[in-house]
């Protein structure tokens, strides 16, 4: 049985997600009923019910198609950057960079993704968007903190949209593993099928297990902060444990994707710590900017980018890791 | 009648998501007022849509945005004022209309301060604008008098601060196609007029009340 990008394989796995989500909803019910509705139960209330809401969304798109999960990645990317421009210091005088930023420049990109143009959607951005936009700032006049309104706004984009969008560019990847990287270029969407998903899924599963199993393993044994002027939430103990892990998990899924157990767990592995190092990164910016959370979208979570920050990171390094030594 | 209450509530949300506005009603008494007047830091023509659509049902429904005729008088956008937001527009001191008849800029021709308190006495409310014009979204300019005015002639009426964050970032003055951001809308308790309080002392205070709440608005993200 296969529907849309969703084979009897991807589906058995998102059974599975679900089966999980159904024994943390439990859980949390009955938590809830022995200590009664403190912060701690309705947050973590809250945040079984967005993973329903996100894991649902993904098993969605991928069932309609490539194309819908693009858009559904070009909405994240959008409301992800608008939370950014949110909190980033620009100018009036930014205004007119901002509109190229969010209506003209993050479509184009995902247009490319969607074509398959490899040569194109990994060099839109660092190039042309990057070399444009500054130009286009200068030409408005305002000069005053120029470099720091420039990195804010190229920051914002290769995190946003740059990066988030490697995740659904996984989708195209298994043409190029089976037919070599000059068939892939410009073939058609959908073209990866059912294996895209795969590598998909596995991505998210893992680094987004990772996020979880840090948080636990923190909040039971944590004790030695990492970087406690960054967020002191963040303990070698969680580090570690969580990592290690996800990196089981990832292993244990070796069977979704086309690498071996020890291949698996190797991707896993880089995927988490650099899952690691976003969630690190998004927080020294939120202390920079004295906010706790990006937004309010994602109830119990935060905002788009308080969820997304480790997958902003893992993506780009996965699919090109894969890219390189698989294809 | 259901429909068009229906469209309403919907483009009120509409709004709101495209402001990615946070509504704060600090003193949680908006389901409780019948009438009140609403002022507002001014930095974008989004200022009183999203006043407006952050309102509930029933405060919506009877409440009249002061919005500028220089820009919302005419064409399409007249009709959109007043239709659908039901806005009252008045002339702006110091508009170029205003000079031509040879009124001193700054000073609020009676007759206008005279059809917002008729509007006061019909039982609505009002979304007004002390500062006049739009600012830069930093500051906050000087009030004009109307505020006082209209707190006076009703003192019955509660006057609320409504705050309004970022929304001079997604439509600076000047500017035609909206930045997304995320806005905030900080509904203040009510304020009345004192006994003995003159012009401008009142004026003073108001201003300096929207002052503190967008500084506490600042702070209180970092808090969150």
């Amino acid at each position: 049985m296969s529907i849309g990008l969703l084979d009897s394989t991807s589906l058995a796995l998102l059974a599975g997600v679900g089966a999980v989500l159904v024994i943390a909803t439990l859980i949390a019910w009955l938590l809830g009923r022995r200590i009664g509705p403190t912060g701690v139960i309705i947050n973590l209330k809250q945040r079984i019910a967005a993973w329903w809401l996100m894991a649902g969304l993904i098993g969605a798109v991928l069932a309609v198609g490539e194309t819908a999960t693009v858009l559904l990645f070009l909405l994240i990317s959008l409301l992800a950057l608008r939370e950014f421009v949110t909190i980033s210091p620009t100018r009036r005088g930014d205004h007119k960079v901002l509109v190229w930023m969010v209506f003209i420049i993050p479509a184009v990109h995902y247009w490319f993704v969607w074509e398959h143009w490899y040569g194109m959607f990994s060099v839109f951005i660092p190039v042309y968007a990057f070399l444009f936009l500054p130009a286009r700032n200068a030409l408005a006049g305002q000069t005053d903190g120029f470099l720091q309104r420039t990195a804010t706004i190229q920051w914002a984009l290769m995190v946003s949209v740059y990066a988030i969008s490697y995740a659904p560019a996984l989708l195209q990847l298994p043409v190029a593993m089976e037919f070599g990287r000059e068939a892939a270029e410009g073939s058609p969407p959908g073209a990866g099928g059912a294996a895209g998903a795969q590598l998909l899924l596995f991505l998210l599963l893992v680094v987004q297990g990772s996020d979880v199993l840090q948080y636990i393993w923190g909040k039971t044994i944590g004790r030695h902060p990492i970087a406690p002027r960054v967020s002191p939430n963040k303990t070698w103990e969680g580090f570690i444990g969580g990592v290690l892990s996800a990196t089981a998990l990832g292993a244990a899924l070796w069977w979704i994707t086309p690498f071996t157990p020890l291949q698996a767990a190797a991707l896993a592995l880089v995927s988490c710590v650099m899952g690691f190092a976003g969630g690190l990164v998004m927080s020294a910016i939120k202390r920079d900017r004295g906010i706790k959370d990006f937004g309010s979208l994602i109830s119990g979570h935060g905002g788009i980018m308080d969820r997304l920050d480790s997958l902003a990171f893992a993506a780009p390094v996965f699919f090109h890791l894969v890219r390189f030594f698989f294809s | 009648m259901r429909l068009t209450q229906l469209a309403r509530r919907g483009l009120a949300r509409t709004i709101s998501a495209a402001a990615g506005a946070r509504v704060v009603d600090q003193a949680s008494a908006l389901p409780q007022l019948e009438q009140a007047i609403f002022y507002a830091n001014h930095s974008s023509h989004l200022d009183f849509l999203t006043i407006w659509a952050a309102l509930p049902e029933h405060l919506q429904q009877r409440v009249r945005p002061i919005a500028a005729k220089d820009y919302w008088g005419s064409g399409l956008r007249r009709s959109v004022a007043e239709r659908i937001f039901n806005a009252y527009l008045v002339e702006r001191h110091g508009s170029s209309a205003a000079r031509t008849r040879g009124s001193d800029a700054g000073v609020s021709p009676k007759g206008q301060i005279t059809g917002m308190t008729q509007v006061l006495d019909a039982g609505d409310s009002l979304i007004i604008f002390p500062e006049g014009t739009r600012g830069d979204g930093e500051t906050i300019a000087e009030f004009h008098s109307g505020l006082y005015r209209l707190a006076c002639h009703n003192r019955q009426i509660p006057v609320i601060p409504v705050a309004l964050a970022n929304l001079g970032r997604i439509l600076p003055k000047g500017e035609i196609v909206p930045v997304p951001h995320l806005s905030t809308v900080v509904f203040a308790p009510a304020m009345h007029v004192g006994a003995e309080e003159d012009k401008d002392s009142f004026l003073t205070r108001a201003r300096e009340q929207l002052i503190s709440m967008l500084a506490q608005q600042d702070q209180q993200q970092g808090e969150q």
